[in-house]
């Protein structure tokens, strides 16, 4: 259930300063969602692509996401343009379609859709642990690296909880419908999962301190600017002032 | 419960971010480091257990559980819930990096306010815990929708009528968290009550 398909791979963008990337995604991301020329945000569109395509990832599996998160935008698509003020351009019954509407809503999806495509290139692109320490190194709280990795780690450990639980559940004939019965044993199963994680957290917490944990987590790993970090760098840039003259040039 | 990158508003993003800085700096506050591991493990259950889909009628609808996760943590609700939207986003590419602002508002700002509002509550006789715990399960969704809708109608006013369905479509979710929640208080109270506040 819980993979990280995209981190695994040897592309250029794979091999880049995962510092690099997490900034580089972040102030891309900003430019993007705040962009408002078609010029721009089409523009956004392809070069998100082609940092999905140049990360040589499985196509089938970034196609199934990038359907899931666009169930949201289907959902805008069905309700904004019969519901957004301003001039019709055709009628479907008594609601009138409005063309600030379908703006709105295809300015959204192109916006929605080059975000995540270029997330899934720059950011999923890398394992937790890995944006953990780089995260670490951009100088986030250390207590917010500290819950992420531990509790990235324990992810795993409870869905495992979760599913031996609920396997015992089904083996006493359990079966899931729109009942009181169903609720109250999701919920006694929920409840069970809490006090286990709150009983393993101090077990863990007591087996931290014996190893001598002080409060900090390190990282082995040393994070190095290289070349190709220094051309992708050049490359972003051109991207992001591309952007914004092109959302400029709109304006004017 | 989640915003998409590319909805909303720069000003929107901005006080998004400027609200989830403040109560993430709280709760980071009140968060001593020999406590955290116990919020991480809770939150890898929190993480695990919004991913169970509950049947309701001929669909089903998955768990928010912020009411629940706002009464164990307090505050520490917003480091936490911040962490899981950032591993939501790695893992499944839900919700982004500029709408994290946002979206930790939407969830842990209601949590923080029932855990205020009902904290007391739950630790009285069964019958006022239980309807305590009931009222903060549906309120803390019911205040996440309205939140996300407020999100919407402040970034452009025509979005009114979405944010009016996104509320609706949030009142079945409510009636079933506040049952699942009322449940699971119970089940605490009984097998561990010192995990709920006094």
């Amino acid at each position: 259930m819980l993979q990280e398909p995209f981190s695994k791979g040897n592309s250029q963008i794979h091999r880049l300063d995962p510092r690099f990337k997490v900034v580089f995604a972040t102030v891309y991301a900003f430019v993007v969602a705040l962009s408002n020329s078609f010029p721009a945000l089409i523009a956004a569109l392809i070069f998100s692509f082609a940092l999905i395509c140049l990360c040589r990832l499985d196509f089938l599996e970034v196609a199934k996401r990038v359907a899931l998160v666009n169930g949201f935008i289907i959902f805008l698509w069905l309700v904004v343009p019969l519901t957004y003020d301003g001039q019709s351009i055709f009628y479907l019954g008594p609601f009138g379609v409005s063309r600030e509407g379908v703006l709105v809503s295809a300015r959204i999806t192109l916006k929605s859709n080059a975000i995540l495509l270029a997330f899934i290139a720059l950011i999923a692109s890398n394992t937790v642990a890995t944006l953990g320490n780089a995260l670490g190194r951009l100088k986030v709280p250390e207590k917010i690296i500290y819950l992420l990795l531990l509790n990235y780690r324990y992810i795993f450990v409870m869905e495992e909880e979760y599913r031996r639980l609920l396997r015992s559940a089904s083996i006493r004939g359990f079966r899931p419908s729109s009942n009181l019965h169903t609720y109250k044993t999701y919920a006694y199963l929920i409840g069970i999962l809490f006090v286990r994680a709150a009983n393993r957290a101090e077990r863990v917490y007591k087996a931290m301190l014996c190893r001598g944990f002080s409060g900090r987590f390190y990282s082995l790993h040393e994070f190095s600017f290289s070349r190709l970090d220094w051309i992708w760098l050049i490359v972003m840039t051109i991207a992001i002032i591309g952007l914004e003259v092109l959302e400029w040039v709109k304006i004017a | 419960m989640h915003i998409s990158e590319g909805v909303l508003s720069g000003p929107v993003l901005i006080s998004g971010i400027a609200l989830a800085a403040v109560g993430v700096a709280v709760g980071l506050k009140k968060l001593d480091y020999d406590r955290i591991p116990r919020a991480a493990i809770l939150s890898a259950s929190f993480f695990v257990a919004s991913l169970i889909h509950v049947p309701i009628g001929p669909s089903s609808v998955h768990l928010i559980l912020n009411g629940i996760i706002g009464l164990i943590l307090g505050w520490g609700a917003f480091p936490v819930i911040l962490v899981a939207l950032t591993l939501q986003a790695m893992l499944f590419q839900f919700g982004g990096i500029t709408t994290l602002g946002v979206n930790t508002v939407i969830m842990a700002l209601p949590a923080v306010f029932c855990y205020y509002l009902f904290g007391r509550l739950v630790g009285r006789q069964p019958c006022i815990a239980l309807s305590a715990a009931f009222v903060c399960g549906a309120l803390s969704v019911f205040l996440s929708a309205v939140m996300v809708g407020l999100a919407l109608t402040f970034t452009d006013e025509n979005f009114l009528k979405v944010s009016y369905l996104v509320v609706t479509a949030h009142l079945p979710v409510m009636i079933i968290e506040g049952i699942i929640t009322a449940f699971c208080v119970a089940f605490l109270k009984k097998v561990q009550s010192d995990m709920l506040p006094e």
